[in-house]
């Protein structure tokens, strides 16, 4: 017997998933969500980590010795691309869904090209990325760079 | 500086798009693989591969029309105009959705297409889905010019609405909306958000929104601003990139959600201050 959800249809979470279909601004979606839900992640566990002061200065130097292990030095580096991509990107999100940096409706002709998927708005998703990977990778000279 | 150097980028990107899109793949046959399934009878979904000769100017329409006259006539379609104006041919083709009638085979690498039903709409049969929804959402959004300053009974006092080109350009592109869902199942918040009206609906309320004759604006707004409503779209994008007829429904919903905020200029209230200052 076929299920009612079947027939419905609806792509549901897996339409999230695949975020290679439909361009650049696809991509920003999902990763602005998936940035958003890592640094919840994070700040939830940030909160966990630093309330170990309040069991005296022991409880907080363990808690600091798993931050310095490979692993913990991988995880902040990965906070470090999250937030730098989340916040240059979300800065870029507040003005183009209050309708800023989209371009003007005019008369469509063919190839219907969309302004709002314009290259000023690419080339921010495009920034956002960069300077994560550049943020990422002076982490990685602080973090893994030995002194 | 950097505006050209956008620009740059711009027009070197549009012309590897352009030159992708023109590019023949050169084929003389196809094989299709149809999703199959009556879903009243309650059958399980299945492919069916079919072999058609194609020619240069084969529509992915044309090779399914092929297909259902030749080889096996149950095949379940929809379309009317084979010419990108009825909106009636949607499917999803190698996994994107486009207008069967509007996408030449030559233009899609490999030859195998594979043609599936509209993602996000209830399935009926083999390539057919269930618009009630989706024209409810569409209807939800009062999709005509009110006007309260006008009484239509009062023929002797009728007037024009002198509306001058840029009150045109205004809301036109928005106005060739062909109703063919495409924008619908390509949206990512319509694919688990059911009361979501989706990008096609809430363009319309901006058509409107923006059209000068048209005075429901508050009415029109307080629709949109509810908790399933416009600040569910996140401006994936995707709907004006699936869109055949250049309405790009993303742009509209930015400009309304801007008039939700306050961010924007209202060119409406502007025009009312200054008819006012003129009469004063
Ligand atoms: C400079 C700082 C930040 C800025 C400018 C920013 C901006 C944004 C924007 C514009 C969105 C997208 C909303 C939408 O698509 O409609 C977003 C989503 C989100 N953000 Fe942030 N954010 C920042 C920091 C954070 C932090 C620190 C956290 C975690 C504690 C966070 C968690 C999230 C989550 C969970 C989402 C939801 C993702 C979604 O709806 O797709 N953000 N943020
Ligand atoms: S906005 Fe475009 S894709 Fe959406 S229903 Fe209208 S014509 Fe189709
Ligand atoms: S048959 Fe009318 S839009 Fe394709």
């Amino acid at each position: 017997m076929e299920k009612l959800s079947d027939r419905n249809n609806r792509e549901g979470i897996k339409g999230w998933l695949n975020p290679s279909r439909y361009g650049w601004e696809r991509v920003s979606y999902w990763l602005q969500r998936l940035t958003g839900v890592g640094l919840l992640a994070y700040f939830v566990a940030h909160i966990f980590e630093t309330s170990s002061l309040t069991q005296g200065p022991d409880a907080w130097a363990a808690m600091l010795e798993l931050t310095q292990t490979p692993l913990g030095h991988l995880i902040l580096l990965l906070v470090i691309g999250m937030s730098t991509f989340h916040s240059v990107n979300g800065i870029r999100l507040i003005f183009t869904q209050g309708g800023k940096g989209l371009g003007n409706p005019g008369r469509p002709d063919y190839p219907y090209d969309a302004v709002s998927l314009n290259y000023r708005q690419k080339s921010g998703i495009w920034i956002a990325l960069i300077l994560a990977g550049v943020a990422m990778l002076y982490g990685a000279s602080v973090l893994f760079g030995g002194e | 500086m950097s505006e050209q150097i956008i620009e740059k980028i711009e027009t070197l990107e549009k012309k590897r798009d352009r030159e992708k899109k023109e590019k023949e793949h050169v084929k003389t046959s196809v094989v299709l693989k149809v999703f199959r399934a009556n879903r009243s009878a309650g059958e399980n979904p299945h492919f069916d591969s079919i072999e058609v000769p194609v020619q240069r100017w084969t529509t992915v329409l044309d090779a399914l029309l092929h297909a259902k006259q030749y080889k096996d006539s149950s095949i379940g379609i929809r379309y009317s105009c084979r010419m990108a104006s009825c909106g009636s041919c949607g499917m999803k083709i190698n996994g994107i959705p486009r207008l069967a009638c509007y996408t030449k085979v030559s233009e899609l690498e490999g030859s195998t297409i594979t043609v599936e039903p509209l993602a996000n709409f209830p399935h009926l049969r083999d390539l057919v889905t269930d618009f009630t929804q989706f024209f409810a959402h569409h209807k939800e959004m009062k999709p005509y010019v009110r006007n309260d300053d006008s009484d239509m009974k009062q023929t002797d006092s009728l007037t024009e609405y002198v509306q001058s080109p840029e009150d045109l350009d205004r809301f036109l592109q928005f106005s060739y909306c062909i109703k063919c869902g495409l924008c619908y199942s390509a949206c990512p918040t319509v694919a688990t958000d059911t009361k979501f009206p989706g990008p096609q609906a809430l363009s319309q309320a901006y058509r409107y929104f923006s059209d000068n004759r048209d005075t429901a604006t508050k009415e029109r707004m307080d629709i949109v601003d509810d908790k399933h409503g416009i600040w569910r779209c996140h401006f994936a994008g995707s709907c004006s990139s699936v869109c055949p007829k250049g309405v790009d429904p993303a742009l509209g919903i930015q400009l309304l959600r801007g008039h939700l905020l306050g961010f924007s200029r209202n060119e409406k209230k502007i025009a009312e201050k200054q008819e006012r200052l003129k009469r004063d």
